[in-house]
């Protein structure tokens, strides 16, 4: 399976990302610079964390319109999976490739430490190595990871099952402690906490490689023809 | 050129956590009379004169100078400046 993590400028993640597909899961992986135009060669794309464009206007508002961005897009329109973990949550936001948005942290604080989540649907493309109700523990690292929403589409969330991650408490006022969230094609997941961050139990917590191993069993059960 | 202002505030009902702040601030230096505040974006852009000139500020609020999801704009056109 091909990865592609994409690097914006600001972002400080894309090695962490790397790291965990080469070492942790023993797959390929390229960086991918914002300026290239085609992403459709690789089976997974990835939105590193990190201050793209120095967060300015918005996080992720200026790296929605990185050129790299409209391949992006147009693979996820067409089911790739597309992973965005922090800073990539929010570019996903931004890009409308997935509903709501981004606030600062009701306590105004940048939030960098463990935290526990709860896997709420274990039946997606990300999540089929966890089970539901499982708690893991993956870190945050975040200033504004305060996820808004509308009741309705609160609603709607709910109601498809696209709320993949909740924190177990609330740390940032996050609307129904959303921690992460597919869109309704369940091929699109963003996530504050970092997955890439909790690979190996030296890193204080291998609860994050389950969610790259389940891309790939995924994948393989999607696309590889067993003889 | 003509000088085109942005404003960008939060929608009704969505929380300001940098306007509770200011406000608690505002409150421990006596200005009790302060009921709330809410925080927004001010934008100042030189543009050039062009056909359409309301309807492309419209679209780069839209597109980019605000998030529509949680914050509304509001825009004027301001006289020619050398």
């Amino acid at each position: 399976m091909k990865f592609a993590v994409i690097v914006f400028p600001g972002s400080n993640c894309d090695n962490d990302m790397y790291y965990a597909i080469e070492e942790g899961l023993e797959e390929e992986i390229d960086k991918v610079w914002y300026t290239e135009t085609d992403v459709s060669k690789y089976d997974a794309i990835l939105l590193p964390g990190g201050f793209s464009y120095g967060d300015y206007l918005r996080s992720g508002a200026i790296a929605r319109f990185a050129p790299v961005m409209e391949s992006v897009i147009e693979e996820a329109d067409k089911g790739k999976p597309v992973l965005g973990v922090c800073n990539g949550f929010q570019v996903l936001l931004e890009a409308r490739l997935l509903p709501g948005a981004m606030q600062r942290n009701k306590d105004l604080k940048f939030i960098c430490r463990p935290t526990e989540l709860i896997v709420e649907n274990d039946q997606t493309g990300f999540t089929n190595a966890y089970e539901i109700g499982e708690s893991v523990t993956i870190p945050v690292a975040h200033g504004e990871g305060n996820y808004y929403c509308d009741e309705q589409t609160l609603k709607e969330l709910q109601r498809n099952k696209q709320i993949v991650f909740t924190y177990r408490n609330d740390i940032n006022g996050s609307t129904a402690n959303i921690a992460g969230i597919v869109n309704e094609q369940g091929n699109v997941l963003g996530m504050m906490p970092h997955p890439e961050r909790a690979t190996s139990d030296l890193l204080g917590s291998a609860d994050g490689l389950k969610l790259f191993k389940s891309m790939l069993k995924h994948w393989r059960e999607s696309y590889v023809l067993t003889p | 050129m003509i000088k085109v202002h942005v404003y960008v505030t939060l929608k009704a009902g969505v929380l300001d956590p940098q306007g509770s702040a200011i406000t608690n601030s505002l409150h421990t230096m006596n200005y009790d009379e302060v009921q709330s505040v809410r925080t927004g974006k001010f934008i100042e852009l030189e543009v050039e004169n062009t056909k359409n000139l309301e309807q492309r500020v419209e679209e780069m609020c839209e597109k980019l100078l605000s998030n529509p999801v949680i914050e509304d704009y509001t825009y004027t056109i301001g006289e020619a400046v050398s």
